[in-house]
């Protein structure tokens, strides 16, 4: 079943030297909330934009819906974007921003106009805020005021640049479960930009990592955080040993190292800390080989097996969660 | 062809063609009437090219050359005392505690809102041959000439030199002068080693601005000046005396050297002069020092009352019978000989003004907008950016004269304009381009490059986004950018003595008029019309923005 809303195929994008996007390609499904995840200067914004008709790729394709898009200005491309930024109209109140859209579509009347954005406001929960002025908003109000405008035009794609990036932690959370309900509800496809890989895994049904202009790997977010295709993958997705063995790069990841017996063990640490946690307790210690290691154990753990630093542990590295890299030539 | 069809998909073509019509406005009241000023230069009468022959002739007559050695001179004595009070009265409001800091900053202002003719009449007033203090015997030294045109200048500079002395004060890192202060460093050394190389880059641009500024003022020197010729004055004798335009043009582009000359400085100190204040800059305390602030209330009150006897003379003048033979109050000074256009004049100057306030505004704002809000074109905003700053570089005369080159010539399909209050506009909008384009594009700047974006998804036509988001969050800057042009526009000299036409006679120039006619009261009641009417402005400026702060700020932030 071929069920890909949008296809972007080989896009390279440069800025004069800069190459932002390197023959970059990805599909994404009808309905499903894909996180483009990458550190500063990746080139996931610039891949927004190109997606939005914002800029033009140097070559490569967009096709949205099965229609060749790359040529059409964002106007004929019919999604809604929200910026870090919420890029709220200051001087229009929270009803006035989602209005200034829909007074552009043409044969609505008024009165399914101010409908619309009645549908939107309750979908956003601002109803009551209607008449405010994005001042008089909280940072997150204001950013569901910017989803509410994007959505209330009805479009067929959603596209998030950072759209958390500017709120506080607490807000930060809660927003992530309002945005992905939304989505859910509405069962619109939409494409969210971030570098918080915390965001990627709770939000995402599929993530597409990137890094220096290239797609590292795209997956779900079990795949991306249990099998990552490449050692840049490892290590920015959570916390991830790396260490060389037999010419190989070892990825392990803190949680899944084992403590051994010192008959059966694959190599063995000595502790330099012990790093209380809470629930968990990361111990780090250094391999024979001087590289760093550090695993999670329960609490309870460290403290039946009396771990102190300076004393040494033999470990063992499950095959299955043990993933070997070449070492780039 | 692919190339060319991604290129052709990034171009918005109504967008260039927008920035295209402002480019090529501005090139064609710009470039080319340089260009056209530039080449009469190299003219003979009979309009043979002849190279420097103009220049070699210009400076082998002592009567003309004679003009730049006086120019400087009193650029230079101008200048300084500027800069010195300047200072003085910058460092009085921002780093002293002296009562009625409010009321001295507008009261430096006084000098922005009349003509600098007027400064030269106000100093007859008080210091002319029947002179307030002449006669009282408190004025023993010739006014007209040296001594009045250097006063003139220095009134005219004052405020430029202040402000830009004020902006840089305003701002001091705290940390600088406790440091200075626990190595028990004098108050002299602090001001030479830590206050003085803070602002070296203000001090530097202070100078050129004033300097350039006195090098080319026209309407002083004009009043004042007697047998003491400058380069302003000879343009316009050349010009409007002789006729004698290929002179004209040289004096002319000799004019410019001073502000190309600080323009070239100050691209070079402005872009070496970003980021001076650390971020962890503290807020300079000011400690009490009686001395110091009686000191530099006096200076202040100095200054002040000095402008402010020039408007009372002004309004004793204009308000009198006849100064100084018959003081009974009279109104009869403001009707004007019709001669010099009579009230018309001043009708004449308030419809310019606005125009160029209008239209100014509108230009300047499009302008900056295509300059800092549309994606692509780099090479044509480039270009455009650096047209903007070009009119800095060009004396009101210059233009003047270089207007009349190139509108003036017959076969310029844009010789319609050429005698129409329309020349005159154009004229004052390129004079004062530069200054509200700053304004303008600080002020977008500062709008979230995004809302062209979101509008963009949703469909929403540029120019609706402009007039509906961009526009009104810009309103405080719009209003400074039209304030700008209008209170210049009433004021100005230079350029226009040239392009007005006797049917469209304005008030700056009636003024001339009717000082050489020796009308001094209908001179003075003039000058306090127009002082009036900009002071109005003025407020009704301070007014609005108040307002409009106000207003959003009154919306209150609830979580």
């Amino acid at each position: 079943m071929n069920n890909s809303f949008l296809e972007i195929e080989t896009i390279t994008k440069t800025f004069g030297k800069q190459t932002a996007l390197d023959n970059v390609s990805a599909s994404i499904n009808k309905g499903e909330l894909v996180c483009v995840l990458g550190p500063s200067g990746c080139g996931k914004t610039t891949l927004l934009r190109i997606i939005a008709g914002l800029e033009t790729a140097d070559s490569g394709s967009i096709v949205i819906d099965g229609r060749d898009a790359t040529f059409l200005p964002p106007s004929k491309r019919n999604f809604g974007i929200v910026f870090q930024s919420y890029a709220l109209f200051p001087n229009m109140t929270v009803q006035g921003n989602i209005l200034f859209g829909l007074r552009q579509k043409r044969g609505m009347t008024k009165a399914a106009m101010v409908e619309k954005a009645r549908e939107a406001l309750h979908l956003v929960d601002l109803f009551e805020h209607r008449n405010k002025y994005p001042r008089q908003l909280s940072g997150g109000m204001q950013q569901r005021t910017a989803l509410a405008r994007a959505i209330a035009l009805s479009p067929a794609f959603l596209l998030l640049d950072e759209p958390l990036s500017a709120l506080d932690a607490k807000v930060r959370a809660k927003l992530r479960r309002d945005i992905r309900s939304i989505q859910q509800d509405l069962g619109i496809t939409t494409i969210m930009v971030t570098h918080d890989q915390e965001e990627a895994l709770t939000m995402a049904d599929r993530i597409i990592v990137m890094n220096n202009a290239v797609v590292e790997q795209i997956g779900t977010p079990c795949e991306v955080y249990d099998h990552p295709a490449t050692p840049f993958v490892a290590n920015f997705i959570g916390t991830m040993n790396t260490y060389t063995d037999a010419g190989n790069i070892c990825a392990i990841r803190p949680e899944n190292i084992e403590i051994a017996d010192s008959t059966d063990h694959d190599t063995w640490a000595e502790i330099r800390s012990i790093e209380f946690k809470g629930a968990l307790t990361r111990v780090h210690g250094v391999l024979p080989n001087s590289e760093d290691v550090c695993l999670d154990l329960p609490s309870d753990r460290v403290k039946d097996l009396n771990l102190m630093e300076g004393s040494t542990i033999h470990l063992s590295m499950p095959k299955d969660h043990l993933r070997k890299y070449a070492v780039a030539a | 062809m692919d190339k060319l069809r991604r290129y052709l998909t990034g171009l918005r073509v109504s967008q260039l063609l927008v920035l295209l019509l402002c480019l090529v406005m501005l090139t064609v009241v710009l470039i080319f009437p340089i260009f056209s000023l530039f080449s009469k230069a190299f003219l003979n009468k009979s309009g043979d090219f002849v190279g420097f022959a103009n220049y070699i002739k210009y400076f082998d007559t002592p009567a003309l050359s004679t003009s730049i050695i006086n120019t400087i001179d009193i650029s230079l004595w101008s200048t300084l005392f500027s800069m010195i009070l300047g200072f003085g009265y910058a460092f009085a409001l921002t780093r002293t505690r002296i009562k009625g800091k409010a009321f001295f900053k507008y009261t430096a202002l006084i000098p922005i809102f009349i003509p600098t003719l007027v400064h030269a009449l106000g100093l007859v007033y008080l210091f002319g041959k029947q002179g307030i203090l002449t006669r009282a015997g408190l004025f023993p030294f010739e006014l007209y000439g040296r001594l009045g045109i250097i006063i003139s200048e220095t009134i005219y500079t004052f405020p430029q030199a202040f402000l830009m002395f004020y902006v840089a004060l305003e701002f001091a890192d705290g940390r600088l002068y406790e440091a200075a202060e626990s190595m028990g460093a004098s108050h002299a050394r602090v001001l030479f080693r830590v206050t003085f190389p803070e602002i070296k880059y203000t001090i530097v641009s202070a100078f050129f601005v004033c300097f350039t500024l006195a090098f080319t003022d026209f309407g002083a020197p004009k009043v004042i000046g007697g047998s003491f010729n400058v380069l302003a004055t000879d343009v316009y004798k050349q010009v409007a005396g002789q006729f004698n335009f290929n002179m004209g043009a040289v004096v002319g582009t000799l004019l410019l050297i001073p502000a190309v000359a600080s323009f070239t400085v100050d691209r070079l100190v402005n872009s070496k002069n970003s980021g001076t204040i650390s971020a962890r800059a503290t807020q300079l305390t000011i400690k009490a020092s009686t001395g110091r602030d009686v000191f530099f209330f006096t200076l202040c009150s100095l200054v002040t009352g000095f402008f402010l006897v020039l408007i009372i003379a002004l309004a004793i003048g204009g308000l009198t019978e006849n100064y100084p033979y018959n003081l009974a109050f009279t109104l009869d000074n403001f009707s004007f000989n019709r001669s010099v256009g009579g009230m018309g004049a001043y009708t004449n100057s308030l419809k310019m003004a606005l125009a160029t306030a209008i239209f100014g505004t509108i230009f300047v704002f499009v302008y900056a907008y295509m300059i800092e809000k549309t994606a692509g074109f780099t090479l044509l905003r480039r270009f455009g950016k650096l047209l903007s700053v070009l009119p800095l570089a060009l004396p009101g005369m210059v233009i003047g004269i270089a207007f009349i080159f190139f509108f003036n010539s017959k076969t310029n399909p844009l010789n319609f304009v050429y005698g129409t209050m329309a020349i005159l506009v154009i004229a004052n909008i390129l004079h004062y381009f530069s200054v509200p384009f700053l304004t303008a594009s600080g002020c977008l700047k500062k709008l979230d490059r995004e809302y062209e974006s979101v509008s963009d998804s949703m469909n929403v036509p540029r120019w609706k986004m402009f007039i509906r988001v961009s526009v009104p969050l810009s309103l405080p800057a719009i209003l400074e950018i039209s304030m700008y042009f209008f209170v210049n526009a009433m004021v100005t000299v230079s350029a226009v003595v040239f392009l007005y036409s006797a049917n469209f006679k304005i008030a700056a120039i009636a003024i001339t008029h009717m000082e050489e006619a020796g009308d001094f009261g209908q001179a003075a009641a003039m000058s306090l019309l127009i002082l009036l009417m900009n002071v109005g402005v003025r407020i009704a400026y301070e007014a609005a923005v108040r307002l409009i702060k106000r207003r959003t700020n009154h919306q209150e932030v609830t979580v």
